[in-house]
């Protein structure tokens, strides 16, 4: 509460961006958590706005009617406001400022959420989503693939999880001697086992080549992953980074794989681009997005400038790749980039969603999620800014994942169970701190920080409300929700994902939208089926008494009649 | 002229066809007087049946004695044709270029098609001019029908019989046409009954350089005020263009002229900018290997969005000028056969929910493009692959298509028709086996004898079989003024038409019959209560004489 230098300023006038006719007149309130936005009218309407929601602050200079003020959301909403004095103005761009960049975890939103539910329930709704669950419905432990103990307490790799499944032919001291031959001792473990060809999906960070250096323990980790999958006489590793980049990482002691000193490999660069070159490109993005009455031409160029379109086909076409070798060529990957954490977590979940259908589905995207982003060590607290800290680490990673499968779902309308709601509130909570899922770095940082005791897990509160998450067009037995999705990825199959960037229009009116009303029309059939149901049961009894007993049906009535009399 | 004559080989074996997204045929291919026809004589593969008039260009190539021929039509497909044997190829080749660019009118398909339907209802006579005055006398007694175009003297473009302002007699109206462009005086197109506002359309008038000026013409329209109140002409033109019309005898109303009007310029192009819009469009449609830079850049420099956002921003002007302003409003272009007919038919959608059902919206086409004189022969001519010099060709109904397509992709629920009315209206506006779209006004027509010797579309497409593919299964009748988003991020490209045949729509496909399920499904169920409501109810009173002893 230190921070709040004012915690209450009326009269202030909430700008409609596109109609002035629409601006609002209210009453600021600061609390310790949300800024409150109430309009004076009889509605009273209420905007709440999360700081650590809140991605800038910016003050405008004053001018007759006011100071204006210009909050600016992670999740592209954007306020703007009109505070009549100068003075209230400046102490609440302080405040704001200060809360939205909380310096310690401890400050964060998760720790004083309270969605009241008892300790039981708490601990049950960690238990949601169940790793060795997911693995074990992929066939994982089997014959080829065991989990090792080798990461235990954390102490060969800080930023995987404990448990890692290996290639079972790969002895304690290959799994010990690769570790140390890739960066951060990010070896490579199995993301997705693909039961229908043998075929895996592995990863990693990038091998301590230099210009020469070899390991020959990561030689035979690779070799053994290879030998998991037994019709196979190669695999691929793919390097998602540009071939540039690559190279450029060997000065520093890093880079790929030798063709030469592993057997068996073929090295592929698909070139998606870091994460300084995607947080530039989305924040053109975004300024695109915020142009105030642009031309059409205003637009497309800058759609185009931004980049952001072409990033996003990059990823979409590694997990194409990726898929591709998996479920036709029956062939094994192993994925990495620099430290395999960002483009590889963006790669081996594309190639997932692709590839696995339980992956299109509302608890299976969670699973996904907790999978290849939240267990392998995906900097969540750093890419999304959840703490005051480096700019230079923040970075739209996730963001492009979830435009990937909202891109997918465009060609594949009734391939997923969820809808474009459930994507646009994934990527809210990634960056809200309002439940202890994404907080932290690693899996370690959040059993250090004793999340699950201290914070509520935001899974299980999805999952009640997955009426309102449901794509009406998904059914299990739809030929699209069976196998592998087979994407166009040509330039003009990608769109600009309004649902997610276009909310900077809060006022172009929400027009009709076909899948809320499928989801009525599904909804009202579903009562009349309850209603027939409750129907046929009653004209069975009657039409059997009409035509053979005619009496009691007659009864039946009477017996009512007399109750009524005796009533 | 016998077509024979021109068809030298008028049939070929062993013929492929290559189409992206499908499976090759193979196949036969014969010729007929209309018809490219392949067929691969199996029941399991359908046959490709193409009239000659909807091919826009070919291209051939040979490889030996392999012939191939690239066949581009106007519904923008584009399919190749390998053809054993140089000497067939080349005939083929010929004759489909003789074929599909006969110049008279009368060797037109719909001039020899028979339908292998009943005509229950004849589309010729569905929409006439009578009907639609009768609706307006129902709501007003201020206009009345004039007869005095009655024989196309006045103004060759127009149709016999007009809508003018009650007050102003037949002589006034010939005054005011020879002030107009090509004798296009003000007449009504639309009026708004919730507050009795109306939209006129016209030509420029012929103020010329020195400022002529037409008493008759400004009692005209002057006579479409309320007292007191002032009204809007849009200009479809921007102030420069419509300067520049003056020197050839055009121009704009002076507002020392028409004290009671506000005058609006907007910039909606014209035909052969918008022709190259299209041509560069489709151009960057078609080629699959461009970079997303590429392709981003290519479809801003087509100009096509833009063209589409600018029709519909002034559509909603218009729309808006009446519904929120009160205001009556007069549109004109130069000539008033294009632009403005853009302009006054969607500001009608947006106003007026009639416009948005399968039968209205016919009507509106009828009435604002049809009747109105949009030269649709000349227009529709050639498409995106017209590779000769353009004449007078010009997109103009397309881009009012895709405009509509913009609508009712942001309004889902409020239109009675589907996307699928749009692209069929497209396609028939180019090639087609009814007379409707041939020819460039109702005098050229009636010329033509069409209404005895060709089809309507309409008397096939309100067929019930027919109607049910068009039906958007979403429709919620909404009586409510529809305002669509014109920032640019709410426009997109028209997939149904520029994307159609580069990429499959299987899946799209499916997902509108899971719609279309889904609903149905719905309605089933809904007949299905009632009627055991019914029962039930029926059981309860037959039931109750038994109660009384």
């Amino acid at each position: 509460m230190e921070h709040i230098r004012t915690p209450k300023v009326e009269n202030v006038r909430m700008i409609d961006r596109l109609t002035r006719r629409k601006s609002s007149v209210g009453t600021l309130y600061l609390s310790s958590t949300h800024t409150i936005f109430v309009e004076n009218s009889e509605a009273r309407k209420e905007t709440w706005v999360l700081h650590s929601l809140i991605y800038n602050v910016e003050r405008l200079p004053t001018n007759s009617s006011g100071s204006p003020l210009i909050i600016r959301c992670k999740n592209f909403h954007v306020y703007r406001l009109l505070i009549p004095q100068e003075k209230d103005c400046l102490d609440v761009l302080a405040s704001l400022t200060r809360l939205s960049r909380p310096e310690r975890y401890g400050e964060l939103f998760c720790f004083s959420f309270n969605p009241n539910l008892d300790k039981e329930l708490r601990e049950k709704a960690w238990g949601f989503i169940n790793l060795k669950a997911e693995f074990s419905r992929m066939g994982i432990p089997c014959n080829l693939w065991h989990v090792t103990a080798a990461n235990h307490e954390y102490r060969l790799c800080d930023t995987y999880p404990s448990e890692l499944f290996v290639p079972k032919s790969a002895s304690p001291a290959v799994i010990v001697g690769s570790a140390k031959f890739r960066s951060r001792g990010r070896l490579p473990v199995l993301s997705y086992f693909h039961r229908d060809t043998s075929a895996s999906i592995c990863r990693s960070s990038q091998p301590l080549t230099g210009f020469s250096a070899r390991s020959s323990d990561d030689e035979q980790m690779l070799q053994a992953i290879m030998k998991s999958n037994p019709v196979s006489e190669f695999m691929y590793v793919v390097d998602t980074r540009p071939k540039l980049n690559a190279m450029a990482n060997r000065a520093a002691g890093k880079g790929y794989e030798n063709e030469d000193h592993y057997t068996n490999i073929k090295l592929q660069f698909i070139g998606i681009e870091n994460i300084h070159v995607m947080r530039n490109s989305q924040q053109k993005l975004i300024d695109v997005g915020e142009l105030a009455a642009p031309s059409m031409s205003d637009f497309l160029w800058g759609l185009e400038n931004s980049g952001w379109l072409k990033h996003i086909k990059a990823v979409l076409d590694a997990g194409v790749f990726i898929a591709k070798a998996v479920a036709e060529d029956g062939v094994s990957v192993l994925v990495h980039c620099s430290d395999g954490w960002d483009r590889t977590a963006q790669a081996c979940s594309v190639a997932s969603v692709l590839l696995d259908p339980y992956y299109r589905t509302i608890k299976g995207l969670m699973v996904l999620i907790e999978k290849d982003w939240v267990s392998f060590g995906h900097k969540f607290s750093h890419r999304y800014a959840h703490l005051d800290g480096d700019p230079k680490e923040v970075s739209p990673v996730m963001d492009q994942f979830l435009e990937c499968v909202w891109q997918l779902m465009q060609q594949f309308p009734c391939a997923f169970e969820f809808n474009e709601r459930f994507l646009i509130q994934l990527h809210t909570h990634i960056y809200s701190c309002q439940n202890g899922n994404f907080i932290g770095n690693c899996q370690k940082e959040r059993r250090d920080l004793r999340l699950q005791e201290r914070t509520h897990s935001l899974w299980p509160h999805l999952w009640e409300n997955r009426a309102e998450y449901t794509n009406p067009l998904y059914r299990t037995d739809h030929s699209q929700t069976q196998g592998v999705l087979k994407p166009l990825t040509t330039a003009y199959c990608f769109k600009f994902w309004k649902g997610m960037y276009g909310r900077a229009e809060k006022s172009v009116a929400s027009h009709q939208s076909p899948a809320d009303c499928l989801n009525a029309v599904r909804e009202e059939s579903q009562q009349l089926e309850e209603e027939l149901s409750s129907h046929q049961e009653v004209p069975r009894e009657t039409d059997a008494g009409q035509e053979t007993c005619p009496t009691e049906g007659k009864e039946n009535f009477r017996g009512e009649e007399e109750d009524q009399q005796v009533v | 002229m016998e077509f024979a004559e021109l068809i030298k080989t008028p049939r070929v074996d062993g013929v492929v066809l290559h189409r992206p997204f499908m499976p090759t045929v193979e196949g036969t291919l014969c010729l007929t007087g209309h018809h490219l026809i392949l067929s691969s004589r199996q029941d399991t593969t359908e046959e490709l049946w193409l009239l000659h008039a909807n091919i826009d260009s070919t291209e051939k190539r040979f490889v030996g004695s392999l012939g191939t021929i690239i066949v581009k039509c106007k519904d923008l497909r584009v399919i190749q044709l390998d053809i054993p044997g140089m000497e067939e190829c080349l005939n083929i080749a010929s004759s489909i270029e003789a074929l599909s660019t006969l110049d008279s009118v009368s060797l037109m398909y719909p001039f020899f098609y028979r339908p292998l339907f009943e005509v229950i209802e004849d589309g010729w006579q569905s929409f006439v001019p009578e009907e639609s005055f009768k609706d307006l006398e129902s709501m007003t007694d201020e206009w009345r029908l004039s007869e005095v175009n009655k024989d196309f003297s006045l103004c060759p473009s127009y149709p016999s019989l007009l809508t003018v302002p009650k007050d102003i007699d037949d002589e006034s109206l010939c005054k005011a046409a020879s002030f107009r462009h090509g004798g296009r005086f003000p007449v009504l197109s639309y009026y708004h009954k919730k507050n009795a506002m109306v939209m006129m359309r016209a030509a420029q008038p012929l103020t010329g350089t020195n400022g002529r000026r037409c008493k008759e013409d400004e009692k005209l329209i002057n006579a479409t005020l309320c007292a007191g109140k002032r009204g809007y002409i849009i200009d479809t033109r921007t102030i420069a263009v419509a300067q520049q019309a003056k020197a050839r005898g055009g121009g704009f109303e002076q507002e020392a002229n028409y004290p009671q009007w506000r005058r609006i310029h907007k910039a909606i192009e014209r035909s052969n900018v918008l022709q190259d819009s299209l041509i560069k469009l489709v151009e960057a449609c078609n080629d699959q290997s461009h970079s997303m830079d590429r392709w981003l850049s290519k479809l801003e420099a087509s100009n096509w969005q833009s063209n589409v956002k600018e029709i519909l921003t002034t559509a909603c002007l218009a729309a808006q000028c009446i519904d929120r302003e009160g205001a009556s409003v007069l549109v004109h272009g130069t000539e008033g056969t294009d632009s403005t007919l853009q302009v006054t038919s969607l500001a009608q959608i947006i106003l007026d929910p009639a416009c948005r059902t399968i039968r209205g919206f016919e009507a509106l086409i009828e009435r604002e493009w049809l009747q109105a004189g949009h030269p649709f022969q000349q227009r529709c001519a050639q498409s995106a692959y017209s590779n000769g010099k353009p004449r007078s060709e010009a997109p103009v109904f397309l881009l009012f298509l895709d405009c509509v397509w913009q609508i009712l992709r942001q309004f889902p629920c409020s239109f009675q028709f589907n996307e699928n009315l749009l692209i069929m209206l497209f396609e028939h506006a180019y090639a087609s086996q009814f007379g409707t779209f041939l020819g460039n006004c109702v005098a050229e027509r009636g010329k033509l004898q069409l209404s005895q010797k060709t089809v309507s579309l309409w008397s096939w497409v309100n067929r019930p079989q027919e109607l049910e593919r068009f039906l958007n299964p979403l429709y919620e009748p909404n009586n409510l003024v529809i305002w669509p988003s014109v920032a640019p991020q709410s426009l997109l490209l028209w997939e149904g038409v520029f994307l159609r045949w580069n990429r499959s729509t299987k899946c799209l496909d499916e997902a509108y019959q899971e719609m279309v399920h889904i609903i149905e499904y719905n309605k089933e169920l809904q007949n299905k209560v009632n009627s055991l409501r019914r029962q039930l109810a029926q059981l309860e009173t037959e039931d109750s004489p038994l109660q009384t002893p």
